[in-house]
């Protein structure tokens, strides 16, 4: 069984692991997740247990599940037509075996398509520059705290520009922020965010920092006026500093239901998003989106925030992820 | 907000007309349609299975078989069971008592220090009373800071006290409130998750031991499936006595709405659909299911006109239409009440049929307005009553006072002719008022 024996390998290989960091790791991904996975596998668990031949109740209740995790319905219903075709074609009669086909099915979605790399592009020479940007409250200035935590552990010099000027406090809020982890600061409240924005990269290149981090005010995506507003900060950053933004964030919410697809289809029209941070997933949300969007949008994810400490911020792990939600089913 | 689901259901709806009469068969299509509308619109899984089974069941009911015209009476189940699932009546904020005190609480990012802003602005504009805005946010950074401001640029005050017991603040704004003489204090909260028991007994320390006129829930319409577990989770902790959707004017399907009450009995009082302080909007469910099914929603668009143009001004106005004399200072006037409105797109929305004519995907430039706002600035009071004096020079006069080519003037002038033999048309009973 293709992934489902790789992710069992993967398991056992992983707890003969000696090495600290990576054990740390997959305790904090497995803590993070704990409320997420704990929901889905015991629905999975007692899908297993109710049924012992595959029906068309069996489906029905599985549809449920996977719409639960804000899967998102078209894939959802691509996903159970393909797996009535494999059960049908392989004759699949055993739910124990079907359990380990969903699973393997379900990582296709994310795997499949042109393959995305979710490592940060970071500039050869000069400043990285990476962009943040998402709707509303869903933590684009936290995650610019962790991600400047994390960069200055690793002994980068770090800038962060305050480009959303329009929310009250949150200028402020990103200068706290820069004061506790130690990175430097640019922000003026009650300007156009392209002029501050601009003004911030010259500072950047002054200080010769490595990483900028730029915070932007939520947008929802269908306002026009805030997503113009997007295009002529992305042409500032272009036209001042070749090759940036390296990087350009979405940040969603895990909470976030099939609106997610839109958001992430409206911000990559409008800039060159590079990949997703999924927030917030140490509640009760599955952030099952990200699957949807990979598949309708081919967009990846490359972190996940699994709390409110500064490092509780991970790169995004298929597989860590899968282990995470699975673990107990196995 | 609904306009994609609506489209949906409406469509299955439309393939239900001409048909002679419903059958298990005919309508199996349409449901499968709604049920995936629903779906896609984030309604809780269960609710869609309940609401679509119900539906069917009343649709082969007999009534309907006998009827002549089952598109008819298949919308009329529908919008009953969209009231029915949106809660029914509408329940009002508590506003009764002479001292009231609310609480807000909810998960991170989900709007509740805004919320707590247009509250205290609504609070004051609506029923006259005098708020105080409490910043118990005491963990994010510069939270305390965004509510100040909110404040300040509303000019209501806000208390605020360097402490970590959110309690004691609690306690030392009513105080203030009433020294003060405010009567309605409205307690902003940290965001956190439902299941953070450190964080819940903070609040539940409060509820119990303050008494609270309401307590809150500020929610994400945009949030999926896990919007039940949020909501119940604070519920069995905090009893609510109700919630408000927030972000309402993304273009989220907000299927959270016809989840929440159904599955919680906690009604929804309001809806946040702008993020200028005065938007947020007393939820209608009888209205909010006649604007998912297209029907429109002229008791709202009423309400926000009431609140703008005063009645007097409003008969004058509509003499002046019926005699023909409404000439461009009264259009101007207008002009000024709509901007007033908010954002023309929301108005236009709730029109009936608005999804037929396009109206909901319009999106109106500010400027627009602005350039017609500038044109008709640029003539002299004389002008503005007598248009028809208005030759070449006077035209390039205009033009060149407001900015624009004269070609904009020609075409104002000539919008305006146009609205003008309407009015007339429309008084004289040839034709009916769009409302």
């Amino acid at each position: 069984m293709g992934f489902f024996n790789k992710l069992k390998n993967l398991i056992s290989k992983k707890e003969e692991v000696k090495d600290k960091i990576e054990q740390e790791e997959i305790k904090n991904y497995d803590e993070g997740l704990k409320k997420t996975r704990e929901n889905f596998i015991s629905k999975l668990n007692v899908l297993g247990i109710k049924y012992t031949k595959v029906n068309e109740e069996y489906f029905e209740e599985l549809e449920n599940i996977l719409i639960m995790a804000d899967i998102g319905v078209n894939t959802v219903m691509k996903f159970m037509d393909k797996l009535r075709d494999r059960v049908k074609s392989e004759n699949i009669t055993d739910t124990e075996y079907l359990k380990e086909v969903i699973v393997d099915e379900l990582l296709i979605i994310y795997v499949e398509g042109e393959s995305l790399s979710d490592k940060i592009n970071i500039a050869s020479s000069g400043p990285t520059v990476i962009l943040m940007v998402g709707v509303n409250g869903v933590g684009k200035t936290t995650t610019i705290a962790k991600l400047a935590h994390k960069y200055i552990s690793e002994g980068k010099k770090v800038m962060m520009i305050a480009g959303d000027t329009f929310r009250a406090g949150a200028v402020n809020q990103l200068g706290i922020w820069a004061n506790r982890t130690g990175a430097e600061f640019y922000g003026k409240e009650e300007t156009d965010p392209a002029s501050v924005i601009y003004d911030g990269l010259i500072k950047a290149k002054e200080l010769n920092a490595d990483i900028v981090l730029i915070d932007t005010a939520g947008r929802l995506q269908n306002k026009v006026n805030l997503m113009k507003e997007l295009e002529k900060i992305n042409k500032v950053i272009e036209t001042h500093i070749e090759g940036a933004p390296h990087e350009t964030l979405l940040v969603i919410d895990a909470s976030t239901g099939q609106n997610g697809i839109m958001q992430a289809k409206s911000f990559k029209e409008i800039t060159n998003i590079t990949g997703i941070v999924l927030t917030k997933l140490d509640g009760t949300a599955k952030g099952g989106i990200v699957l949807a969007i990979k598949e309708e949008v081919n967009l990846p994810v490359k972190f996940i925030g699994l709390g409110e400490k500064m490092t509780d911020l991970k790169p995004f792990d298929i597989e860590n992820y899968i282990y995470g939600l699975f673990k107990d089913m196995i | 907000m609904f306009e994609y689901m609506g489209d949906r259901i409406s469509n299955a709806i439309k393939n239900i007309r001409g048909m002679g009469k419903i059958t298990e068969d005919n309508i199996n299509d349409a449901m499968k349609e709604i049920r995936m509308a629903l779906l896609e619109a984030d309604v809780n899984y269960s609710v869609v299975k309940e609401f679509t089974s119900k539906v069917k069941e009343k649709a082969l009911g007999e009534e309907v078989s006998k009827s002549l015209k089952p598109d008819e009476v298949f919308i009329k189940i529908v919008k009953d069971e969209l009231v029915e699932l949106l809660g029914g009546d509408y329940v009002p904020l508590h506003t009764e008592d002479k001292f009231e005190v609310i609480m807000l609480c909810g998960l991170q990012g989900s709007g509740k220090t805004t919320t707590a802003g247009k509250l205290a602005n609504m609070l004051r504009k609506k029923h006259s009373r005098k708020p105080l805005l409490v910043a118990c946010d005491i963990y994010r950074p510069a939270a305390i800071d965004q509510l100040k401001q909110i404040g300040n640029s509303l000019n209501i005050p806000v208390y605020t006290e360097d402490n970590k017991n959110v309690l004691e603040i609690v306690n030392h704004s009513i105080e203030y409130a009433k020294e003060n003489e405010l009567d309605y204090v409205i307690i902003d909260t940290a965001g956190r998750l439902q299941i953070d028991e450190v964080l819940m007994q903070e609040l539940k320390d409060v509820a119990s031991s303050v008494s609270l006129n309401e307590i809150i829930l500020v929610i994400d319409a945009m949030m999926g499936q896990d919007a039940i577990n949020v909501i119940t989770g604070f519920n069995e902790n905090l009893s609510l006595t109700g919630c408000i959707l927030t972000k309402m004017d993304g273009d989220t399907k907000g299927g959270v709405a016809l989840s929440l009450r159904h599955l919680t009995n906690v009604p929804i009082k309001f809806v946040g659909d702008s993020e200028k302080m005065d938007g947020l909007s007393e939820f209608y469910p009888v209205r909010m299911a006649e604007r998912i099914l297209d029907m429109g929603d002229i008791l709202s668009i009423a309400e926000k006109v009431e609140g703008i143009v005063s009645e007097d001004d409003a008969k004058i106005q509509a003499e002046k239409l019926k005699k023909g004399t409404f000439d461009l200072e009264d259009f101007l006037t207008t002009m000024k009440q709509i901007k007033k409105l908010g954002p023309l797109e929301n108005i236009l929305k709730m029109l009936p049929g608005a999804r037929n004519m396009g109206l909901n995907n319009i999106n109106i430039d500010p400027k627009d307005m602005a350039h017609v706002e500038a044109i008709i600035l640029s003539m002299t009071p004389y002008e503005r009553r007598h248009p028809e004096v208005l030759k070449a020079t006077r035209k390039q006069r205009i033009a060149k006072g407001s900015g624009r080519s004269v070609e904009e003037v020609n075409r104002l002038l000539k919008q305006f002719e146009m609205m003008q033999k309407m009015m007339k048309q429309m008084s004289n009973g040839k034709m009916k008022m769009p409302f």
